[in-house]
């Protein structure tokens, strides 16, 4: 179907998108790579939006990285994350993830702060910021505001950015020499959402354990994390249960899903075990 | 609402090496501006939801879908569609290679699917046929089965770094 | 006429080889002209309103709102529409009993499936049309729906359509031999119920059609995305009250059609009506949303089937229940009965047995209607065949080779008769496994399957012989009273400079069609295919024919080009024999001059004989012919149908713990006749695996209770795309029908036949040793753990 917009103005830097978002009487939407915003728009999901374009806003795009984290600018598209030498080396698990992300050409232009702040339950970013423990950055007309991917996905589609807000990057803290980190999904077909999908992450004896696809929002499986720091890795498969709720729908049911989750926790585990040995 | 925002919006780009100008509508993608009002008709509208890939085209060097970028967005841009791509022969030899395997049947994912395959072959090299097959994952085609486009594909990327060694 | 096939050095040998296709050079730079790329002066654009209940009736429309939104110009309610078009009843005489009420273009006063068209917004724009559409406001009083197909019969589900008396559209059972004694008597009787998806074909072009009236010649243009552009001239003239000689259907490129594009579809016959209305061209391009509700739909099927075999593996009978739901009514004009009663016509079809019974049970439901899809039935049947039977040789410990052996029909057995009653000309069952054997070493993949087995690694490794209908005869629309032309056309001729034009009235739609004519012309004259233009898709310009469906083209379009092309080599021959003062038997045409036919000397370049034909005609013999334009047509009419046959084999590997099936190989033996054109042969084939392996792993329309469509779009509804398809290994084994010179069958649907068939046979196989076995397509991951007992609930 063809969008409806009700307007477009394209932002040249932050303060100026974040004055178009209060100029626009509480319809607009940031607008970055479109990848999902756009094809909602084109199947009239969403109608009459006010576009607030802030795709060519350049300090909002690029890696850079202090001594202990990596700040990533929203803006930075899959396929940038997917090459980039410093998230090789600081924060594997994103480019890993990129792997599993849609097709090349969604991922030439859809940006890391888009998946963010799209929040989709099924989607690999957002998991895969919770595992890593990143901070997210965004910056409304009283100023910037740091929220932990902890509190950043509240429901299905939201997070905690508040209206008239833009995130604008996130922080990582560098993996350690010894930190193992990995992602694996079951999709149906390359690139589709997945059926379910585990980050995982190891730091110091200690676990961080996402999940994707399992539950209205990436969920951090803290009763599973616990069992896995204790050494017993069917103890978490079986804990795992309760940090998870998963819906059906056409592709599978909850129960599939609740499988999966199990078999793909043993499969993080035993690649994090592997990569160490 | 103030009138910072526009719902008709003026923009000017490169398309196929010819410098266009035009006023869109705000909502309006890149693939029906192509279309409609320059009449470049080879990428095609099919999904219009950013899976079937039928409209990629090329912005800035890189493949895009043409439903998922507005037409607004393409201001200063530089786009290139099969027919310019055709016009200056730059993927002369990956089209030949699709007639000579027959890597279509009723053409309609074949201007994308080129495009696509374009911005793999930059990379240089030979890809796997796995490789091949993974890139080629968000160009959907009803016709072929895709095996002759991952041989013409396969061909091409031997022939180029044939030429390139010798 | 006689041409050496069997010789490769005859001269103008192009029939049998591959040679380009001469529209393929174009698509390749974005220059094919498909429907949406055609802009007329005047152009306005439709888009329709679509009931989102499955069942509803529509006690009003308000427009006004819609009216008011720039760019919209009229908005059209069913109502409307009947005023200048008449309604269709899709039923045919042969199959009795068949019954479906009156179809309007736009519902009248009440909507039956979600997708069904309940009013027309015409604008300057398709955006300002969809516009519009959004603000009309419908008043629906919704009623209640059927959805399930099987207790569509019961007494206490409502009646769908009250005229009808019941929500039976159509029954059939054909019985022979003794099946319930057989079945009493066998060594084995096995029993399974299996399920076919219901799908549909996304074409990556949706439908479109742009048509244009123009009253001043009383002429109406349609330029349409169709197979069958003579039968859309007849119902577009007969329902819109025009003659048919003043309707022109032109059909440029197509971008894939599959038997999506073969119907009457009530939003395209409402945009020429509209058109009609209006006096301007009408734009109507189906948007990806509304096509998963509006495109036909397919093999919606339940079955439960027995096959009893005795204990040497001999096949005694099968009984087949077949149950399809056709949604809301039977689509104009094939009918939405031919699905079911072709998996009557083909359960059991490779295989010689004496005991059948099948009966199939075509319901109506508030769905999107389901009608004739690529190999129309076949994947349903052959699924049916090839599971039981591969359930019965591992019952009886027997390998499922050896058990496919023991009872197809013998090589030398034809002409026979299956016990559906089908009449085979001639098949090659027995060479065609032997070849496939060979082409997939089965001896070293079973070897390599135990060997991984060992590991933990579960493959398996199906088979599924089938036959195809191919080259239909008036039997299987026309005496039903559908004006469907099984007879084909072509015009050939020559110009002034020698080259050749071909006229025909089969069509394009990718497969390939133009470059076989051109080939076939190029023979059956002798010229090089290079200075043949082959026109297609024109019905004021093509000699009247059917299309392209049914794998048809080849066969039948084929055989009209090659006699025209003959025809067409005499007259020039006649006159260059006058000319040369030779006899025409010593003369040939070859690589596009007159050369003796002996010696092969060059007499006269085919320019030469132009230039005097056509500008001095003079100096020829009075009362010489000089026709050079030809047209012939054919027919087929010692058999129904030219069944072909073939084989095929999966390899994949199932991971036990996801439920994941990765496609390893596959292969695929199949004998369509006389092979004209070998790569585009193979490249059908490929292709129509592919379509049927999205059926085996994929392509599922889901309802709900409420008979909402839960996944009409591309990120739900899941097509086969690159990464997962396997590369397939081909080969042939050539068996011409004797009705035609050109000895062509057909090819289109081999590969959708019997893919999924050899796919769910191959998960099987890897399943067997745990005790697990899937019937039910498409085979998901979560289907297959179900099998296996790995989930809970």
């Amino acid at each position: 179907m063809k969008a409806s917009a009700g307007g477009y103005a394209r932002a040249s830097d932050v303060r100026q998108a974040l004055e178009m978002l209060a100029a626009s009487d509480g319809s607009g939407r940031v607008l970055a790579g479109g990848q999902s915003l756009i094809a909602a728009m084109n199947m009239r999901l969403s109608t009459g939006d006010i576009l607030v374009d802030i795709s060519r806003i350049e300090e909002l795009a690029g890696v850079r990285e202090t001594s202990d984290s990596l700040w990533i600018g929203a803006l930075t598209p899959h396929a940038e994350i997917g090459r980039n030498a410093l998230i090789r080396d600081h924060a594997p698990l994103l480019s890993q993830a990129v792997g599993f992300i849609a097709h090349a050409a969604i991922r030439n232009r859809g940006t890391i702060g888009g998946a963010l702040a799209h929040a989709d339950p099924a989607a690999e970013f957002p998991a895969g910021v919770l595992a890593l423990g990143a901070t997210l950055h965004v910056e409304g007309l009283d100023g910037p505001r740091d929220i932990p991917a902890e509190d950043f996905f509240q429901d299905i589609f939201e997070t905690a950015i508040d209206d008239g807000e833009i995130l604008t990057g996130i922080s990582i803290p560098k993996a350690a020499s010894d930190e193992r980190q990995t992602i694996t999904e079951v999709a149906r077909r390359s690139g589709d959402y997945a059926l379910a999908g585990v980050c995982l992450v190891k730091r110091s004896g200690k676990h961080r354990l996402s999940l994707f696809s399992v539950a209205p929002k990436p969920v951090l499986a803290v009763q599973a994390m616990a069992e896995l720091d204790r050494g017993d890795i069917e103890g978490a498969v079986r804990a795992l249960q309760a940090d998870i709720d998963p819906s059906s729908d056409t592709q599978a049911t909850a129960t599939y899903r609740r499988h999966l989750a199990g078999i793909l926790l043993r499969r993080a585990v035993a690649t994090i075990q592997g990569e160490s040995e | 609402m103030t009138g910072l925002f526009r719902d008709k919006v003026d923009i000017a780009l490169t398309v196929n090496g010819e410098p266009v100008e035009a006023r869109v509508p705000a909502g309006q993608h890149l693939v029906d501006f192509l279309r409609a009002s320059l009449g470049l008709t080879g990428a095609h509208a099919s999904c219009e939801h950013g899976v079937c890939g039928a409209c990629t085209v090329q912005v800035d060097g890189k493949a895009v879908r043409g439903c998922l970028m507005l037409a607004a967005q393409a201001d200063g841009a530089e786009v290139w569609t099969v027919e310019g791509l055709s016009d200056t022969a730059e993927i002369n030899d990956l089209q030949e290679a699709f007639v000579e395997r027959n890597a279509l049947q009723c053409g309609f994912c074949t201007p994308g699917m080129l495009i696509a395959v374009k911005e793999l072959l930059a990379g240089g090299g030979v890809p796997s046929r796995a490789e091949i097959r993974e890139h080629l994952s968000g160009n959907y085609c009803r016709c072929t089965g895709y095996e002759a486009i991952v041989d013409a594909v396969e061909t091409v990327a031997r022939a180029r770094a044939e030429r390139g060694a010798a | 006429m006689t041409i050496q096939f069997g010789n490769p050095d005859r001269p103008n040998s192009y029939i049998g080889k591959t040679v380009p296709r001469p529209n393929a050079k174009r698509l390749v730079q974005g220059r094919g002209i498909y429907v949406d790329d055609i802009v007329l002066p005047r152009l306005v654009h439709v888009a329709f309103v679509r009931s989102p209940f499955a069942h509803a009736k529509i006690n009003g429309i308000d427009a006004a709102e819609a009216l008011n939104v720039k760019g919209v110009l009229r908005v059209f309610s069913g109502a409307d529409i009947a005023k200048v078009c008449t309604p269709w009843v899709a039923v045919l005489a042969h199959l009795k009993g068949l019954k479906s009420p009156p179809e309007y273009p736009i519902a009248v006063d009440r909507a039956c499936w979600v997708g069904e068209p309940v009013a027309a917004v015409v604008a300057t724009s398709r955006a300002a049309a969809e516009d519009g559409a959004a603000l009309i406001d419908v008043d629906y009083e919704p009623l209640a729906a059927v959805t399930e197909m099987m207790t569509a019969l019961d007494a206490d589900t409502p009646v769908l359509h009250a005229d009808m008396g019941d929500n039976l559209a159509f029954q059939r059972l054909h019985e022979q031999g003794d099946v319930d004694a057989a079945l009493k008597s066998a060594h084995k009787v096995i029993s399974a119920r299996f399920v076919t998806g219901r799908h549909t074909g996304v074409t990556l072009e949706p439908r479109s059609i742009l048509v244009d009236w123009n009253p001043a010649e009383e002429q109406m243009t349609a330029y349409h995305a169709t197979q069958a552009p003579h039968m859309i001239q007849t119902a577009l003239a007969k329902h819109l009250d025009l003659p048919e000689g003043r309707v022109r259907v032109i059909c440029e490129d197509v971008g894939g059609s599959y038997g999506i594009k073969v119907h009457v579809y009530p939003d395209e016959v409402a945009t020429a009506a509209i058109a009609k209305i209006m006096g301007r061209p009408v734009k109507f391009v189906a948007d990806r949303l509304e096509s998963f509700t509006s495109d036909i739909h397919a093999r919606d099927h339940e079955i439960e089937a027995k096959i009893a075999v005795q204990e040497d593996g001999t096949i005694v009978a099968m009984d087949v229940d077949d149950w399809t739901a056709i949604g809301a009514y039977s689509v104009y004009p094939r009918t939405s009965a031919i699905e079911g009663n072709q998996v009557v016509n083909l359960c059991g079809g490779p295989y010689n047995f004496k005991h059948y019974r099948a009966k199939t049970t075509v319901v109506f439901q508030n769905k999107t209607p389901t009608c004739q899809y690529r190999a129309v039935g076949h994947p349903i049947a052959v699924a049916i065949t090839e599971g039981l039977v591969d359930m019965a040789a591992a019952e009886i410990g027997m390998d499922p080779v050896e058990i496919r052996r023991r009872n197809m029909f013998r090589d030398d057995a034809y002409p026979a008769t299956s016990p559906a009653n089908m009449r085979f000309e001639g098949l090659s069952h027995h060479a065609s496994l032997n070849k496939l054997l060979e082409l997939m070493d089965y001896d070293g993949l079973r070897a390599e399957q135990a060997e991984l087995r060992k590991q933990g690694i579960h493959r398996g490794i199906g088979i599924a012989s089938f036959i195809e209908l191919t080259n239909p005869s008036p039997f299987m629309y026309g005496i039903g009273g559908a004006r469907i032309s099984a007879q084909d056309g072509c015009t050939v001729r020559m110009d002034p400079d020698g080259s050749i034009v071909a006229l025909s009235g089969v069509t394009e739609q990718g497969q390939g069609t133009e470059a076989m004519l051109s080939q076939v012309v190029a023979e059956g004259v002798g010229v090089p295919p290079s200075r043949v233009r082959v026109i297609t898709g024109d019905t004021q310009v093509t000699p009247y024919g059917g299309g392209t469906w049914a794998s048809r083209g080849a066969g039948i379009g084929g055989e009209a080009a090659l006699q025209a092309a003959r025809a067409l080599r005499d007259s020039i021959l006649e006159v260059a024999a006058a000319m040369l003062q030779s006899e025409q038997s010593k003369l040939d045409i070859r690589d596009g001059a007159v050369v003796d036919s002996a010696t092969g000397e060059a007499r006269m370049p085919l320019e030469e004989l132009g230039r005097i034909v056509y500008f001095r005609g003079d100096t020829l013999p009075k009362g010489l012919p000089r026709e050079l334009v030809q047209t012939r047509h054919y027919i087929t009419s010692d058999y129904p149908f030219a069944f072909t046959n073939g084989v095929q084999a999966s390899y994949l590997e199932v991971d036990t713990d996801t439920g994941i099936v990765k496609l390893l190989k596959h292969w695929c033996v199949e004998d369509c006749g006389r092979v004209i054109n070998p790569q585009l042969v193979d490249e059908q084939i490929r292709g129509g695996i592919v379509q049927g392996l999205g059926g085996a792993l994929f392509e599922e329309i889901h309802y709900d209770a409420d008979g909402q469509l839960l996944n009409g779009s591309m990120a739900d509804y899941l097509v086969p795309m690159a990464a997962e398809m396997p590369d397939m290994i081909i080969g042939h084994v050539e068996t011409p029908t004797q009705e035609s010179v050109l000895g062509a069958k057909g090819a289109g649907e081999a590969g959708t036949a019997g893919s999924p068939a050899a796919v769910m046979n191959a998960i099987n196989d890897a399943l067997r040793p745990m005790g697990a076995q899937v019937t039910e397509m498409p085979f998901t991951p979560e289907r297959i753990l179900r099998a296996l007992g790995a989930l809970k609930d």
